[in-house]
């Protein structure tokens, strides 16, 4: 279409990326510091993932091959959104098979397979400061980065501890990175910060709204918040996926009906599909199998 | 029942096509033209350049067409396109007090030089619906100003007059300075005043209307006067560099707004009336004023007033004015959120479980 024809490669001019990549290097160059970036208005609302399809398409190559992930799963309406937009604007190729990405763009997860050396993590970030709710001025929370000034953090935590009798942050559960940074991990569930750490791919999160981008190079120490008598600890499940029997992955409630008949099924589709084609049959498959067609 | 939870491609493609036949409407009533739009919404196509940030309004027309009329969407696609647009350039200041005046008013002086000028404005209208409206008919012709001329139309600004007597601040002025821009440029704060005037001037119209009608009720009090308001076409002079002098390249509507505020000085200062300044594209007036208090009460810093009030916050009422900005973040509750809630659900769960086993200890 001719329309496309007026856009550059992946839509951002060259301009742009550069000056994308250079935020990203300095982002780099100091994992968790957040760095402000001139972020550009996208077709997409605020909101909508503007920040990670930023940062994809200053790091995006011809010969990449790109899986978008909402939610965990490659289908949500968002993920084929941001899918389509970059095969329309970059025809790069594009996979929901995990091990086939070089680059993820994700949303609210990340993938339950072990991601590798090579792999590039783009995550998309609502609110970047973890310290935001705690403070709501920029020039203060900067300034308490600048002096590692974590006290209140650790005072949250504290409180959420003596009100509830454990840290009442279940998602966006704030980390420190390399002894140095607290950095937001984007809204992912706490189940998924022990894959932060020590990760071997490459992982970068861009805030376009808030204008920031942020990043861990392979193999950064990444440690969630916690006190020696009240450990991180993740999520847990008691029964397995009912399609896949899966009990180690994340589990998304669904509602079945009107009298309360729920079913948990694994967040990360290409993790569910893998194992059912691979011969993991759950509790419910059948049914749900009948329910489907 | 599980595969309806996940959409899918062919979810969106088709409501992208009822998106596009609900617009469109009855096809049994004539299809609304761009150019009806850009000459009779004029009012609409205006804020939509304002705020869009481009001066296009057959851009900000056909805008307004494809967003059904939702203005802020409007805006949204207007900002879309002009973020692609190459930038060659910054023009000249425009020279707001050589402006060829279609209205002009002050509200601090009976009479002027250059008079008053009302000009097509609602303000002594009857807002009574005008039923001839819906039956077609063309409006009687509005007669000439006798005097009309070029020069008549041209007139010193107001607040020029009683800067000339050191009675109000006279602005800073500066052509050789380089502008911030906000669109290249991470806000950074506290942020100058003409990066603030920036981000006011492509500010949502309606948010900076309710913070400087808080300013008049006490939140940060700042005695407003509207000094001007005028309305007019100015020309844009661009130097390019290969000539080295500078050229018309065009020329623009504006409406512009000089406020004059209390006076702030001291035992060795002597006192003058301040000003807040607003400007929008096109015919603006409500926008314009808004703006021009709210400048004013965000000068609290450096005219040494006290910050207590949210319009005098930089970084409360600058973070939050920008209409796509908030839409997009207001409007993203919408995407599936199924991770984090299954994480707060299952945390809740936990939560009361623990409540009703202690209450049940306690029983026993």
């Amino acid at each position: 279409m001719q329309e496309e024809q007026n856009y550059n490669f992946a839509y951002l001019d060259e301009q742009t990326k550069r000056m994308i990549r250079r935020a990203l290097l300095k982002a780099l160059a100091v994992p968790g510091y957040q760095v402000p970036f001139a972020g550009r208005e996208m077709p997409m609302p605020y909101g909508w993932g503007t920040g990670g399809i930023q940062v994809t398409a200053a790091i995006l190559e011809p010969e990449d091959t790109l899986k978008v992930i909402d939610q965990g799963a490659d289908d949500t309406t968002n993920a084929v959104s941001i899918r389509k937009f970059f095969q329309k604007v970059a025809g790069v190729e594009t996979t929901e098979k995990t091990e086939e990405a070089s680059i993820i763009q994700t949303r609210h997860r990340i993938p339950e397979r072990d991601l590798e050396e090579g792999q590039i993590m783009v995550y998309q970030v609502p609110i970047p400061e973890p310290l935001r709710f705690l403070e709501p001025r920029e020039t203060e929370t900067r300034k308490m980065h600048a002096l590692e000034e974590y006290g209140l953090m650790h005072v949250k935590l504290y409180e959420d501890i003596a009100r509830h009798g454990h840290i009442a942050t279940t998602y966006a559960y704030p980390v420190k990175v390399a002894d140095r940074y607290i950095m937001d991990p984007s809204p992912i569930p706490k189940f998924d910060n022990p894959k932060l750490d020590n990760s071997p791919a490459l992982q970068l999160f861009g805030a376009g709204r808030e204008k920031r981008i942020y990043a861990l190079p392979p193999y950064t120490p990444v440690k969630s918040l916690d006190f020696e008598d009240h450990p991180f600890e993740t999520q847990t499940w008691d029964e397995p996926c009912a399609l896949c029997g899966a009990t180690d992955s994340y589990l998304d409630e669904v509602i079945m009906d009107d009298k309360g008949t729920r079913m948990f099924v694994c967040s990360d589709t290409d993790y569910c599909t893998t194992r059912r084609e691979a011969g993991h049959v759950g509790p419910d498959a059948q049914a749900v199998g009948e329910a489907a067609e | 029942m599980y595969v309806a939870v996940k959409g899918g491609e062919k979810a969106i493609d088709n409501a992208h096509r009822l998106l596009a036949e609900t617009r469109r409407g009855d096809t049994g009533v004539a299809e609304l033209s761009v150019d009806q739009i850009r000459e009779q919404l004029k009012l609409a196509v205006d804020r939509v350049m304002t705020e869009g940030s481009v001066y296009d309004p057959e851009l900000a027309a056909l805008a307004i067409k494809q967003a059904r009329g939702d203005l802020i969407e409007a805006i949204f696609l207007v900002r879309a396109y002009r973020t692609t647009l190459p930038r060659f350039g910054t023009s000249k200041p425009v020279e707001t007090g050589k402006m060829r005046l279609e209205r002009r008013i002050s509200a601090t002086f009976k009479d002027v030089p250059g008079g008053q000028v009302l000009g097509p404005t609602f303000d002594y209208t009857h807002r009574l619906i005008d039923f001839a409206l819906a039956a077609e008919g063309e409006p009687p012709r509005a007669e000439a100003r006798e005097d009309f001329s070029e020069e008549t139309l041209a007139a010193p600004h107001v607040l020029d007059l009683l800067a000339e007597e050191g009675l109000v601040e006279r602005p800073e002025r500066d052509d050789e300075a380089v502008p911030g821009d906000i669109t290249r440029h991470p806000s950074e704060f506290p942020m100058d005043r003409a990066t603030r005037l920036q981000s006011l001037a492509r500010g949502d119209e309606s948010y900076l209307l309710a913070l400087g009608y808080s300013t008049q009720r006490g939140y940060a009090k700042s005695h407003p006067f509207a000094g001007e308001i005028r309305l007019g076409r100015v020309s844009v002079e661009y130097v390019p560099e290969e000539l080295g002098f500078p050229v018309e390249i065009g020329e623009i509507e504006l409406t512009e707004c000089n406020m004059i505020n209390q006076f702030a000085g001291s035992k060795k200062v002597a006192p003058q009336f301040t000003r807040g300044y607003g400007v929008a594209m096109g015919h603006g007036e409500r926008k314009a004023m808004a703006m021009s208090l709210v400048d004013r009460s965000l000068r609290a810093v450096e005219l040494g007033e006290e910050v207590k009030a949210p319009a005098q916050d930089q970084e409360f009422v600058l973070e939050h004015c920008d209409n796509v900005q908030a839409t997009g973040f207001v409007e993203h509750l919408k995407l599936p959120h199924y991770v984090d809630f299954q994480s707060e659900l299952g945390l809740v769960r936990r939560m009361r479980q623990e409540v009703e086993s202690n209450l049940a200890e306690a029983a026993e």
